[in-house]
């Protein structure tokens, strides 16, 4: 399977010298630029070895460039544009994955292994600040380590 | 010397390798420490037959011989000779058998720089990464043999992927592997503490400096590979969060962490076993990186072609390093607690929030690269997961740990008295703010939040780092190397951290067409196509554009971009044209003809990217100047007031 | 102290989705278009460009539309299975021509011989887009009602036809 999507690929990109570079002038509104460039880096090049459309030559990430293009002089909205390409490609052509139940665990992963760690952290500082302040039993001054580094065996 | 002596030189190696770790664990063993004399000379009988399998296949390379599979997949007749010495880790085979011979290296050094250790303690180090080499070997030699013959001969290569005839290549990965193999190094001293059941603080001090090192070449390996893609790749991207790329970034943070626990461990005893834990983590992610770029679970541009059988096999080697490193962990970890205590606001508390914080980010770029794969597995479909959440996400650990960085510095062990360092840190902090404001409205034209938060965090950090060297000297004290490395390391991350945020904030980039005697403005910046004309390289045809850079009206910088065409691939490939300089770039890639002499360009103004590179060479040079200090050289006495100040603020 | 058995847990539970994931393909994109119905088109064919050919037409009936063109050697591979089920007559196939020259599949279609009941001609790929289509060739089943019911990625073989489409053909083309 993985073989023919890669032969795919590469016929693909042996067929036409297409750039990731456009042909096509720039928005001359800049705001619709800015858009246009925001959409194309948030979405994934299906025949790509994890690529954007901005930055891929294959065929069909031109294909789509122009397609995108096309919906943002036509007025279509951000969310409508993704949805498009969600409805035909699915959620894989996101780079970045929507907040639904089974992304649930991915978007709060962040803020619950920071606060996990934090709190353990403070648990441990506390129980630390509570004991003696004297060396630990077998901590050693530098003089100590230096003299253990050099005696041999 | 033809290939199967160089096959027969890797069995030999795998032998040896199996001697080593036998030798060196069950040596270790009460009543068997006769064993142990045959431990150094395994190792350097493994280190021989090594580089002489390495230098069979060089030498193959060189002599363009086609009846090697691996050579006839990857080189080429035409292929300069510079490129025929480097194209031998261009791919899967013969990445692993460079990865052999740095873990061999490694291991000789080990070998050498041991002789005042516990003898029984280095056999078991040295019999852990006997262990390690014996797999990669076994591996090598089961899956993945660069020596195989293609018989018939070819008559000619298929020649090195085009993005790979670069000198970048000569480094990158020799660089990058001198790294991440690097963490073998404290992983076999955690395991060895681990089987001996005790640890005193002098085995942080052996340690780190090893550490210290293997995590400077790995800074140097990010950094070189983040900077060829940018120059390489005609998208001005310079990371861009792959599975590859996040393969060595995760040991990387782990690495940092595992540094900074060390500096506890060596002080005052503390963190013991987090410190063995992070040992362990930090080479359990080069090992995961590993399969994770080999085994075809993931997609990547910088994956090596996958086969399922080989992912099996690094699976199952996982399962014995890592599953069995981290049992040990559970079983013995208990014996390494200690009774000291230190103040709520103390560098301890900074170092363990620091490392909290690092550990935090690793993680979160393991699920995350690892997310499409859960889901898959569950059976609950496809997603992608890319730039857009690591970027945003990246920031929830990262900026409160520089802010806290930017203080935590200058804490004091077991009881912080920042009093001195107060009114500095908060005069600093304004100035950062100030010129977090006005140096982008002034420079760029705009400011927003984000940007401000990232300026603020680069500079105050920045600024932070220079209190003490600079009080020091003023003073008319001498500053300990130990001391001047950790000061110049975090003046590199500040660096970083201002080229990151502006260079993302501030950068402009336009796609558009040009034709001869046209002219286009970006930003400040004008720029106008004279012509373009053709060029024959040793292996490839080009056309060269000339395009003539102005600012203001002035003459900057003439580019010459190409659009390649290599001969045996066919493949096009563009070669920017780039303007460097230390405050911003000009970056210029041709795309597609358009008839009648026009082209498509992009135009880039990438303001302070060098100062992602440079903060990057800074840490890795702060790194370096640690370990110089005279702690780490034996048999140097010292005077007492050094002794003392040490004992106050040292690193 | 069972604390300390926490990261060999963790790693047991990451081992299990390496491992299940070593059998998956990361690159093989599912259609969300199944269950859905199929996407409107109207283009003209390959050989008549006076002559128009839409989904509409096979409604009624389990149709297959298959994606392909003739710079994709994987076509030229699964040719042949086309012209035996085309012989076979269980269900039309429905061409689509994806971003080809007309003159060089007209000529493919004299001479290795034409399976379709009708070619579409979609040059600029967008009906492709529509269809989810990323790469050549791509087949698709649609049953009486105009429902996408499933969908094969890489060439079609008679073992995939026989397990995959006749059952779902036989069923009515409803949801196996």
């Amino acid at each position: 399977m993985r073989a023919y999507v890669a032969i795919m690929a590469a016929i693909m990109l042996l067929a036409q010298t297409v750039w990731a570079i456009d042909a096509a002038p720039a928005f001359s509104d800049p705001q619709l630029q800015a858009r246009y460039e925001k959409l194309t880096h948030q979405l994934r090049c299906l025949v790509c070895q994890n690529e954007t459309i901005a930055d891929s030559n294959a065929t069909l990430a031109a294909d789509l460039r122009k397609q995108l293009r096309e919906m943002i002089a036509a007025g279509k909205s951000d969310q409508d544009i993704l949805n498009y390409m969600t409805d035909r490609y699915g959620d894989f052509v996101l780079y970045k994955p929507p907040f639904e139940a089974r992304t649930v665990l991915l978007w709060s992963a962040p803020v619950l292994l920071v606060l996990a760690g934090v709190i353990a952290a403070f648990n441990v500082i506390m129980r630390r600040a509570r004991l003696p302040m004297e060396e630990s039993n077998d901590a050693m001054s530098d003089d100590e380590l230096d003299e253990s580094r050099r005696r041999t065996v | 010397m033809s290939v199967e002596l160089g096959h027969f030189a890797l069995i030999l190696a795998f032998c040896l390798a199996v001697a080593q770790s036998v030798f060196g664990l069950v040596g270790a063993m009460p009543g068997k420490s006769y064993l142990q004399s045959g431990v150094r000379p395994a190792v350097a009988g493994q280190f021989v037959f090594v580089v002489l399998a390495f230098a069979s296949l060089a030498l193959a390379f060189q002599h363009n011989d086609f009846s090697v599979l691996y050579v006839a997949s990857n080189s080429n007749s035409q292929l300069p000779a510079f490129y025929r010495f480097a194209a031998i880790w261009g791919a899967h085979e013969g990445s692993l058998l460079l990865w052999l011979l740095v873990l061999a290296c490694w291991s000789i050094a080990v070998a050498a720089f041991t002789k005042n250790m516990p003898a029984t303690f280095v056999s078991r180090v040295l019999g852990v990464l006997g262990l390690v080499s014996a797999g990669f070997a076994l591996f090598i030699l089961a899956t993945s043999n660069p020596f195989a013959r293609l018989l018939p001969a070819a008559l000619d290569g298929r020649d090195l992927n085009p993005l790979l005839q670069d000198p970048a290549l000569a480094i990158h990965p020799p660089m990058l592997y001198t790294g991440y193999v690097g963490f073998a190094v404290p992983f076999a001293f955690a395991v060895a503490a681990l089987l001996e059941g005790k640890l005193d603080p002098v085995w942080a001090r052996w340690v780190r400096p090893w550490t210290t090192v293997a995590w400077m070449f790995l800074t140097v390996g990010i950094a070189l590979g983040s900077w060829w893609a940018y120059y390489e790749l005609g998208w001005g991207g310079w990371w861009f969060w792959d599975p590859v790329e996040n393969a060595s970034f995760m040991p990387w943070l782990a690495g940092t962490a595992l540094i900074h626990s060390l500096a506890v461990t060596e002080k005052r005893g503390l963190f013991k076993s987090w410190t063995l834990l992070l040992a362990i983590f930090a080479f359990s992610l080069s090992l995961v990186g590993t399969f994770l770029v080999r085994s075809g679970v993931l997609v990547s541009v910088h994956a090596f072609a996958s086969d399922p059988s080989r992912g099996m096999f690094i699976l199952a080697f996982l399962v014995i390093c890592i599953g069995g490193s981290l049992s040990l962990y559970a079983w013995r970890a208990q014996r390494f607690g200690s009774t000291a205590g230190f103040a709520v606001v103390s560098r301890e508390s900074f170092l363990l929030l620091n490392n909290v914080l690092l550990v935090a980010a690793a993680s979160l770029i393991l699920v995350g690269t690892l997310y499409p794969l859960f889901l898959d597995a569950l059976h609950l479909g496809k997603i992608s997961v890319g730039p857009p959440y690591f970027a945003t996400v990246f920031m929830i650990p990262m900026l409160p740990l520089l802010f806290l960085l930017a203080v935590g510095m200058h804490a004091a062990w077991k009881r912080a008295k920042l009093e001195s360092v107060k009114t500095k840190l908060l005069v600093m902090v304004g100035a950062s703010i100030a010129l977090a404001i006005i140096v982008p409205l002034v420079s760029y034209g705009s400011v927003s939040v984000l940007s401000v938060i990232g300026f603020t965090a680069g500079m105050w950090v920045l600024l932070s780092s220079l209190i003490e060297p600079v009080s020091r000297w003023r003073a008319g004290h001498k500053l300990s190397a130990s001391v001047l490395g950790m000061s110049v390391a975090h003046l590199g991350l500040g660096v970083f951290v201002l080229g990151a945020t502006v260079v993302k904030a501030y950068e402009i980039e336009k796609d558009l067409s040009l034709t001869p005697g046209q002219s286009v403005t970006l930003g400040n910046y004008e720029f106008k196509l004279n012509d373009t004309r053709n060029v024959v390289g040793p292996n490839y045809d080009a056309i060269e554009a000339t395009v003539v850079v102005s600012r203001l009206g002035r003459e900057v910088t003439v580019l010459h971009p190409q659009k390649r065409t290599y001969r045996v691939q066919t493949n096009p490939m563009t070669e920017a044209g780039i303007d460097p300089g230390w405050n911003r770039d000009v970056f210029v890639a041709m795309g597609e003809p358009l008839g009648q002499g026009a082209w498509s360009f992009r135009l880039q103004y990438k303001p302070l990217v060098r100062f992602i590179w440079i903060g990057a060479v800074i840490m890795a040079l702060g790194g370096f100047i640690g370990v110089t200090d005279r702690r780490y050289r034996a048999r140097v006495p010292r005077s007492a007031d050094e002794a003392a100040r040490e004992a106050t603020v040292g690193a | 102290m069972w604390r300390y058995a926490i990261p060999v847990a963790i790693f047991a539970v990451l081992f299990g989705f390496l491992f299940v994931g070593l059998n998956r393909d990361p690159s093989y994109v599912p259609s969300p278009l199944i269950g859905k119905h199929a996407p409107a088109f109207s283009l003209t064919t390959v050989e008549d460009p006076n002559k128009q050919v839409s989904p509409e037409d096979f409604h009624g009936k389990p149709f297959v539309l298959n994606v392909w063109g003739t710079w994709c050697a994987e076509c030229r591979r699964e040719h042949e299975t086309l012209l035996e089920i085309s012989r076979q007559g269980l269900a039309p196939i429905v061409g689509l021509n994806w971003k080809d020259e007309r003159e060089s599949a007209e000529q493919w279609l004299r001479q290795l011989g034409d399976p379709y009941a009708a070619t579409a001609f979609d040059p600029e790929g967008r009906a492709g887009i529509d269809w989810g289509v990323y790469g050549a060739p791509e087949t698709f089943l649609i049953d009486a009602n105009g429902v996408i019911v499933y969908k094969h990625i890489a060439p079609l073989t008679m073992e995939v036809w026989n397990r995959e489409f006749v059952p779902r053909i036989r069923a009515g083309g409803g949801r196996s």
